[in-house]
């Protein structure tokens, strides 16, 4: 039995605009002791995907409407408040992006740290303090003991994660989630911490979601990666698959648009043209059917479905209509065919002539059918 | 004020005497005071603690660091939005730092500044039109039907519908306001534009289209960037060379492929190893060299060398002499007592 099995989650926002289909229809398992990585652009879903599986979306406007998360085989979604109190920081944990913004001001951290531990552990104040010593040694803050009483103000950006990471480990969970842990952060930072999460997840045997926009953090910390855009999975793999034999069109678009460090100068990115799509209004067929160059006529009428590809390992999976069975794109290398020329022209003169922001829906003149359609 | 001319003299000499820019000595620094009524001042931020390099006219100089290190204070200390504290700006041949407020605006016609946050750098209460057009106006060069239609060849310069001229800021996603950013830039065809962290608000797909995009500009326009950001993959991308900042210093300057391949400095080698790379069987063989600490702060700044503090290879020395800022092989200049 996996640790956790999510199975058809959905995730909407209900706004003034319509609805945000922000997690529409994601499924996968997370065995205990492995670490997968989700990664994706801002608004694909991957937050509200950690904060589904917590049960901390905001309600309202959010609302998980379909789904099931069974974690050690009971049901999350099931569970009454109390029953999710008991797991959340017990037996999940969560790291968060901004450690500033996630840290209370005012407490100090000895105060922070010891007080999941006296809810969940049952420890008195003594042995909270002691054990809060032993945590902070453990992710290496320097003289653990004489900073138990600070406050987070004083401890700098990487400094403060260790205290997140230090409160995540504090209970001995079985699965942490972390989301964007290092983007705050400063390379020789980002190294110290992922370092640092690296021997922990080694050392404790305890499942990791790390969840990302570097595909570089992934590659070198995930046995396992699901790529998300526009609410869904469009591509799942383990780590060295994905890298070596990546299949989905967004997936090729992803790593051909960022310079590697380790290479000399190509001659041009080749960018994903387009902008993400309107979780509002999302386009009818496949998600990333506007912005692929690649695509067919199939491609924006029905959506393809996640499904594994031929000649691609039995667990590699992909959403698209190009790489199933007898599709265009079994055999095509991305590194050397970029799509078609043409099709790349129109979708750039498409977005120069989107009459801007219908995306994302900030005040903007969205066409009226939008609102009424999900029965607001 | 002329502080340090002769080494940046000698530094400009190796490039071929087309220098943009021009920069000895330069000083930037924040005070701190105490006090309500009467302020005394109880110390500085030595956001820039004196540096010096050149911009050939036509390169793309990268200015990497981490946060805090004074890469953008250097940027707007360059184009006079902060007064330098000390040290000489040449630009073309004229010195900035004594330049007076007409003169210096009539000289900020050929330097731009393309700015960090496009949420937070676009006036929301202008139209696009008014904010590309505003820089025609104050620099006299067009008006009335001449503007708009110069702002309408502008916004397809930089891949947008010349018909957005009535649209405001907020309807626009994050590349397009860039892109609005990059627009107001060059309306007055500048020769040198300040690019700060251009790109790091965007989302990764959006990313390379912003690259791509300055660098057709730049070929198309003749243009001179200092690029600053914190992300060394992109500006080995974008430079043709580098200078990598710590701590208000310049540590090490040299050209893109020389730096990459052969860092001097131990801060520019840590900082290449620690970034991750998109592939996992090179990032498990990568040795990565772990910095301990936190960079100190530049309000009281570690005596001789500024980064001994963690470096591996530190002595006595590091710490009681500043190192020098010397060319080690051609074109290469390091401040290291014990480089490579």
């Amino acid at each position: 039995m996996p640790l956790l099995d999510v199975k058809d989650l959905h995730t909407f926002f209900y706004t003034r605009d319509g609805v945000v289909r922000a997690m529409d229809g994601v499924t996968f398992e997370l065995n205990a002791g492995e670490t997968l990585g989700i990664v994706g652009e801002s608004g694909c879903g991957k937050s509200v995907t950690a904060l589904s599986l917590m049960r901390l979306i905001p309600q309202p406007p959010g609302k998980i409407t379909q789904g099931e998360i069974l974690f050690d085989g009971q049901d999350v979604l099931k569970m009454d408040d109390d029953d999710v109190r008991g797991i959340r920081g017990n037996n999940i944990a969560m790291i968060f992006q901004d450690p500033m913004t996630s840290l209370n001001p005012v407490l100090t951290i000895s105060r922070q740290i010891s007080e999941a531990l006296e809810l969940h552990l049952k420890m008195d104040r003594s042995e909270a303090r002691k054990r809060t010593v032993e945590l902070l040694e453990l992710v290496g803050i320097p003289s653990a003991k004489k900073r138990l009483d600070d406050y987070p103000h004083q401890f700098s950006g990487g400094m403060r994660q260790r205290v997140m990471i230090a409160m995540a480990l504090s209970c001995n969970p079985k699965l942490i989630l972390a989301d964007e842990p290092t983007t705050a952060l400063d390379v020789t930072i980002q190294a110290q911490i992922l370092d640092l999460l690296k021997n922990l997840a080694r050392e404790f045997r305890t499942a990791f979601i790390l969840i990302t926009h570097d595909l570089g953090v992934v590659a070198g910390m995930t046995q396992r990666i699901h790529v998300m855009y526009a609410g869904r999975i469009v591509e799942k793999a383990d780590t060295g698959e994905l890298f070596a034999n990546p299949k989905m069109p967004y997936t090729w678009g992803l790593l051909r648009s960022i310079p590697r460090l380790d290479e000399r100068r190509k001659e041009k990115l080749v960018p994903i043209e387009g902008l993400p799509p309107d979780l509002i209004a999302p386009p009818p067929g496949c998600k990333f059917e506007p912005r692929c160059q690649y695509r067919h006529d199939i491609c924006r009428e029905k959506e393809p479905p996640l499904e594994g590809i031929p000649n691609a390992k039995p667990d590699h999976e992909s959403r698209c209509w190009g790489t199933q069975k007898g599709g265009w794109l079994v055999d095509v290398d991305y590194r050397h065919e970029i799509g078609d020329v043409e099709v790349l022209e129109e979708i750039k003169a498409e977005v120069a002539q989107v009459p801007a922001e219908a995306v994302h829906g900030i005040g903007a003149d969205l066409p009226p059918d939008v609102t009424q359609k999900e029965g607001m | 004020m002329a502080v340090g001319f002769e080494k940046v003299r000698s530094t400009a000499e190796a490039g071929s005497g087309k220098n943009i820019l021009e920069v000895a000595g330069l000083k930037m620094h924040f005070p701190l005071t105490q006090g309500i009524i009467f302020q005394r001042q109880v110390g500085a931020v030595r956001a820039v603690d004196g540096i010096d390099f050149f911009v050939e006219k036509g390169e793309t100089l990268g200015l990497v660091g981490e946060s805090g290190c004074g890469k953008s204070t250097t940027g707007r200390a360059i184009l006079q939005l902060y007064k330098p504290t000390a040290g000489a700006v040449k630009f073309e041949g004229t010195e900035l730092t004594t330049l007076g407020g007409e003169q210096m605006r009539k000289m900020r016609r050929k330097m731009q500044m393309i700015f960090q946050d496009p949420y937070a750098s676009l006036n929301p209460r202008m139209t696009v039109g008014n904010i590309i057009g505003e820089p025609l106006e104050v620099h006299d060069l067009a008006r009335g039907r001449e503007k708009t239609a110069r702002v309408q060849e502008l916004l397809k310069v930089v891949g947008l519908n010349p018909y957005f001229t009535n649209r405001y800021p907020h309807e626009f996603s994050g590349g397009q306001r860039q892109r609005i950013g990059v627009a107001r830039a060059l309306a007055v065809e500048p020769e040198f534009i300040v690019a700060d962290e251009p790109i790091s608000a965007l989302d990764v797909s959006i990313q390379a289209q912003i690259i791509n995009l300055l660098e057709e500009l730049q070929s198309n326009f003749k243009l001179t960037y200092l690029f600053i950001a914190h992300d060394l993959s992109v500006v080995r991308h974008i430079s043709d060379r580098v200078a990598v900042m710590y701590l208000g210093k310049i540590v090490e300057l040299a050209d893109r492929q020389e730096l990459y391949e052969r860092p001097l400095h131990p801060y520019t080698q840590a900082l290449l190893s620690a970034v991750p790379i998109p592939d996992p069987t090179v990032e498990s063989k990568r040795k990565r060299i772990i910095l301990t600490g936190d960079v100190p702060s530049p309000v009281n700044p570690p005596t001789g060398c500024r980064f001994h503090t963690r470096c591996w290879k530190a002595q006595q020395i590091c710490s009681e002499v500043d190192p020098e800022f010397i060319e080690h092989n051609a074109r290469h200049w390091a401040a290291c007592h014990f480089p490579g």
